[in-house]
């Protein structure tokens, strides 16, 4: 293996290395457990949203709805909770068919009304930022607010509803593993598994190549095109049950980097072992690279205003790993 | 005659791939010099470096004596280098008009004005393709156009450039013969202009045709050249495969019981009505031109579009394929033509692309089984003869012709009722060709072979019937012997044959 196809393969998980090792001679109280656990914890919700975007990119689409997705479920949950005044279960239930439904009709739209992606999801989007303000008025919803129609709010977010988005398990350390860091890693382990090792991944990777040739050699592309937008619907609404459990409260104004984060996540994991297409794994990777930048930043001072920057450069760079430096870039570009 | 170019010792490496071992080559003007070449020879690399696209590692190109390196395509074309490449899609852009395609590199040129003027446009492009006999309407949209008429635009743009060397790379993979022909004398116009021509091709009928000599190369090396007033067209073919051609009789199969049945087909509005039977164990060639309806029954049988009118029977039942997938899981296979967008998914290594329609069959509960995709590519790989380095290469790193061999065997890899092979020996060598032949003959037990090819001489080569269809209409079907070939000529091209009632009656029983 030469120089370069190893600084391909391996450069941006060495540079991941560079910046812990960096960090945590620099940084007092970088290096620890509990610093480890508040970048994932801080990654995790953008990460889960990430890996959804990620099944969207494998069949060459797109879905600029997750971040919108999420803050619809954040919204819906807790109007099930406060204004409804129904179960945890019954909200958890509601989200998570909301999510599939929005990714059905993107997968619909796309499909069999032939939109092109990227405007079905901006569409979608659009739809949802101004569906999710209705039923309120426009208000964040809490315990206590007063109602369009007047009455008083009385519901409350429920203790296991909290728990998914508060709770620490013990491991070796008292309270160290958030529950979002823990659905995190699930996340990432099922769309790993489902992409890498099983035919219906496969079969969408071939999509992604080769639409025409996959459906020649007799795959139902349609079906899994419409597939891969109900996975990412699912898991912005996991995104967004996790955020409403973090906040406690259907905050309005919540969520609204959530889309460019997580894309900016997918899109660095192409730079991961020299993958140049969407995978799992890095997408998982890339969501940390840009946790572990931002809290060494963070504690070594730099103001919170110079974060987009940081991760808009970070993006950009691993889009060079991907496209200007692996052959496969430079097939694409002639 | 003056040299226009003289080519030496230029190596290229790809990786560890020595692709160009110090070819030696002299192009002199006002002649035609057909370059053949297996697949793999080099031919493409060496191309690539008279156009530009990659510099040579060492060695040096002279034209008209001057030192001759292009940085980029667009400075080989401002020396006077032009090249027509295989890829029709790359020589025209689909959107704007004919006449805009024909002036692009006006349109292009920095000295060009602000604005368009679109009737001297016009006029100028109507010059242009008047110069060609291009008979198109040059304001209509090249989307709409043929891959014929596309070619015929990419050439004729290529001669706006007022070329000193045209380089044309097997420039009549789509064309019909007329428009062959049609470019056979423009190539032979250009000539008395003193233009030197490469024309890049293995067609036997074309190389007839033009060439004052030939070229031949072999494992990035120049292998023969063959000069004079008559060329040795054997000894190049021989010179090009490095071993002798064979023309082996074909041992005709024994046919099995029917399997499939074409009833009362309609391929086209004004056709008429047919009957096709399809035995076990037999490898029917169906041939025609372009148009003739070939696509038609193909697509039909593998379940894209059903017949505009008439009945299909599979072992007696009727048999109506709602999507491919539907064909597949009854047996009947197809491998398309066109590779590249019909087959090829070019992320993928050979393994993956091989078993590509049979994930399911590999699977537990959904999850792959590795070792079996591999065994089932590295079987297929060498009964194939597939050159690579191992079943993990990438697709995209084989040659044309192990890339369909990849695709042939996609399809061979399991057990079918009906194979459609669609162009099977499209954009191949000789040498990928025979291999691919032999093994559709030798797999061919047990199940019926439609093999769909414009070309008579491939017909000839793999089957043992040929039928032979003219615009969308059934026009006779024979067994393939010497003394048939004349009838199907005929008929191929259209003309009325007294033997026709004769072959229905007696093999379409």
């Amino acid at each position: 293996m030469n120089m370069r196809s190893f600084a391909i393969r391996y450069g941006f998980l060495l540079l991941l290395l560079g910046l812990v090792l960096f960090f945590s001679i620099v940084a007092e109280g970088f290096a620890g457990p509990r610093s480890a656990v508040f970048i994932f914890q801080s990654v995790s919700i953008t990460g889960i949203l990430a890996l959804g975007v990620t099944a969207t990119l494998v069949v060459d689409g797109f879905d600029l709805s997750i971040g919108s997705v999420a803050t619809t479920a954040l919204m819906l949950s807790a109007y099930v909770m406060v204004v409804l005044e129904m179960s945890a279960f019954t909200a958890i239930i509601a989200c998570l068919i909301m999510g599939a439904f929005v990714g059905l009709v993107n997968g619909l739209l796309i499909v069999k009304a032939r939109v092109p992606d990227l405007l079905a999801t901006l569409g979608m989007m659009f739809l949802l930022i101004g569906l999710q303000r209705i039923p309120t008025e426009g208000r964040s919803i809490s315990t206590g607010m007063k109602l369009p129609s007047g009455e008083t709010a009385e519901g409350v977010y429920s203790q296991s509803f909290l728990w998914l988005g508060r709770h620490r398990l013990d491991f070796f350390l008292e309270n160290l593993i958030p529950i979002p860091v823990i659905i995190f890693l699930l996340v990432g382990v099922f769309i790993w598994l489902f992409l890498e090792l099983t035919r219906h991944g496969r079969l969408m990777y071939a999509i992604g190549s080769n639409e025409t040739a996959t459906a020649l050699a007799g795959a139902n592309v349609n079906k899994y095109k419409i597939l891969a937008y109900v996975i990412s619907g699912i898991t912005a609404s996991i995104g967004g049950i996790l955020l409403s459990a973090r906040l406690g409260r259907g905050d309005i104004a919540s969520g609204n980097n959530l889309l460019l984060d997580s894309v900016a996540a997918a899109l660095i994991g192409f730079a991961v072992l020299g993958a140049a297409k969407p995978n799992a794994f890095g997408t998982a990777i890339g969501a940390l690279f840009v946790g572990v930048l931002l809290q060494g930043l963070t504690m070594m001072n730099a103001p919170y205003y110079t974060q987009d920057f940081v991760k808009g450069s970070v993006l950009v760079i691993a889009l060079i790993f991907t496209f200007a430096l692996s052959s496969k870039g430079r097939k694409t570009s002639h | 005659m003056e040299l226009a170019c003289q080519i030496s010792g230029i190596v290229k490496s790809f990786g560890p791939n020595r692709v160009l071992k110090e070819v030696d080559l002299e192009l002199p003007s006002a002649t035609i010099t057909v370059l053949m070449g297996a697949n793999g020879a080099g031919k493409s690399t060496l191309v690539k470096i008279l156009c530009g696209v990659h510099n040579a590692d060492a060695g040096t190109v002279t034209l008209f004596g001057e030192n001759f390196s292009p940085a980029s395509p667009s400075d080989a074309f401002q020396s006077g280098v032009v090249t027509v490449h295989q890829t029709i899609n790359n020589g025209v852009i689909p959107d704007l008009d004919v006449a805009s395609n024909l002036m692009i590199d006006r349109l292009a040129d920095s000295s060009a004005g602000f604005f368009l003027r679109t009737e001297k446009l016009r006029a100028e492009a109507r010059k242009v393709a008047a110069t060609m006999d291009l008979d198109l309407d040059i304001t209509a949209e090249v989307k709409d156009l043929g891959l014929a008429d596309r070619q015929m635009i990419a050439i004729a743009r290529a001669m706006t450039r007022k070329p000193k060397l045209l380089i044309l790379d097997e420039p009549t993979s789509s064309l019909s013969a007329n428009e062959a022909k049609r470019l056979f004398k423009l190539l032979a116009n250009l000539k008395e202009q003193g233009v030197a021509i490469l024309y890049i091709s293995h067609r036997m009928s074309d190389i007839r045709a033009i060439a004052d000599r030939i070229v031949t190369m072999r494992d990035g090396k120049i292998s023969g050249i063959f000069d004079g007033p008559s060329l040795d067209y054997e000894g190049a073919v021989t010179a090009m495969l490095g071993q002798k051609m064979v023309h082996g009789k074909l041992q005709l199969q024994e046919k099995g019981t029917p399997i499939f049945e074409l009833r009362d087909a309609k391929l086209s509005k004004y056709s008429s009505p047919f009957d096709l039977v399809f035995y076990k164990n037999e490898i029917i060639a169906i041939t025609g031109l372009l148009g003739s309806g070939k696509t038609a029954i193909a697509s039909a049988i593998f379940g894209l579009n059903p017949l505009l009118e008439g009945d299909m029977l599979l072992h007696g039942e009727p048999y109506n394929p709602k999507s491919p997938a539907d064909a597949i899981s009854k047996g009947i296979f197809m491998c398309p033509k066109d590779r590249s967008t019909n087959a090829v998914v070019s992320d993928f290594d050979i393994t993956n692309n091989m078993v590509l329609p049979f994930l399911d069959r590999h699977s537990w509960f959904s999850f792959l089984k590795p070792k079996n995709l591999e065994r089932k590519a590295t079987v297929s790989i060498s009964e194939l003869g597939i050159v690579c380095q191992s079943e993990l290469d990438l697709v995209t790193t084989l040659s044309g012709g192990n890339q369909q061999k990849v695709m042939i065997g996609r399809w061979l890899s399991e057990k079918s009722e009906v194979l459609l092979l669609d162009e099977p020996f499209q954009g191949v060598d000789i040498k990928a060709r025979r291999d691919i032949g032999s093994q559709i003959r030798q797999s061919s037990k047990d199940r019926a072979t439609l093999v769909f090819v414009a070309e008579l001489d491939e017909a000839v080569e793999i089957a043992d019937k040929i039928v032979v269809l003219h615009e969308g209409s059934y026009s006779g079907i024979f067994e393939n012997k010497e003394n048939n070939i004349a009838d199907i000529l005929s008929l191929y091209s259209g003309k009325p044959s007294e033997t026709l009632a004769e072959a229905r009656g007696s093999l379409n029983g």
